[in-house]
């Protein structure tokens, strides 16, 4: 666990100093080819547990009761921020 | 679109082989994916650390804007710990991770997947973050599809706090589109902060 943070911090800072090198500027790509390769293992590992393939159903209906939470929570905090900040300053410009 | 195909793509395509169980028993069971991990991870961070625009953006915000992901943070990790009293398979902090997805599906479902096995094991870890790649897969659709219905019952912001990690990508196209080209810069800004703070959030409630 810490050392998967601490080596998001080395890179920040690895990246942060060298940050004049060319190179980093396409770091998107090996990292999209290496987030494929990880879909595709943890892929290997829930097709081979049959315990999971035959609760897909299940699994996915909390996947969605937690999409939908999460996206429901957003709105209304957008509603919120929204309505207290940003329309009140456009009216006052008006 | 075609970036969520391959990615949607090479997890379908792992899970047809694992399922045939035609691979290598190293593969299946290894620690491959753990180092891949760390590889990903030390990549993800030299791209952040390297950004150009880090520095810019960073003095460029005004604490209005920061309202919008705090928003967009707030809201979707108060509403996953309301959900986690519904599904009982799942803890509080487990439905906290999921939601820090904020519809980086990909990067969520790994790092989910890889950070719960030493205390779930491997069979509920991998529930797990088949649950994440899911529910952050619909979040971003539920974006894509729901913005303009976003847009009149909640104002203008919603769509943005909808896209979580994504505005700024994939959904920076409807979000412009119904909620007005104006807050492109908002959008962008949004995507860019909840991006960064995807892998802090998980991991931390990884760790809870």
């Amino acid at each position: 666990m810490f050392t998967v943070i601490s080596i998001l911090f080395t890179g920040v800072f690895i990246g942060y100093i060298t940050r004049r090198f060319p190179f980093w500027a396409k770091i998107n790509r090996p990292i999209t080819y290496t987030i494929y390769l990880l879909l595709f293992l943890l892929g290997i590992s829930v097709g081979h547990n049959p315990q999971i393939m035959d609760n897909l159903g299940t699994l996915g209906l909390q996947a969605f009761l937690l999409a939908a939470a999460g996206t429901l929570g957003s709105l209304c905090f957008a509603w919120l921020v929204y309505r207290l900040f940003f329309q009140r300053k456009k009216g006052a410009e008006e | 679109m075609k970036g969520s195909l391959i990615i949607v793509g090479c997890f379908l395509l792992g899970a047809l082989l694992g399922w045939l169980d035609l691979l290598p028993a190293w593969l299946v069971q290894g620690d491959v994916s753990m180092y891949v991990l760390y590889a990903l991870m030390l990549q993800v961070g030299i791209g952040i650390g390297s950004d150009a625009k880090l520095g810019q953006i960073l003095r460029s915000i005004r604490p209005r804007l920061l309202l919008v992901p705090l928003a967009t943070i707030t809201g979707t990790l108060l509403f996953s710990a309301l959900i986690s009293f519904v599904i009982e398979r799942w803890s509080l902090a487990e439905c906290l991770a999921v939601g820090s997805g904020f519809a980086y599906y990909s990067l969520s479902s790994i790092l989910i997947s890889q950070l719960k096995e030493p205390t779930l094991g491997v069979q509920m870890a991998s529930e797990l973050g088949t649950v994440a790649l899911m529910a952050n897969i619909f979040r971003e659709m539920f974006t894509l599809l729901g913005a303009p219905l976003f847009v009149r019952c909640f104002g203008r912001l919603a769509p943005i706090c909808a896209g979580g990690a994504t505005t700024m990508d994939t959904t920076l196209p409807v979000i412009t589109r119904y909620a007005g080209n104006d807050l492109v810069f908002i959008s962008i800004l949004h995507g860019i902060l909840v991006d960064f703070s995807v892998p802090f959030l998980v991991s931390f409630f990884c760790q809870l």
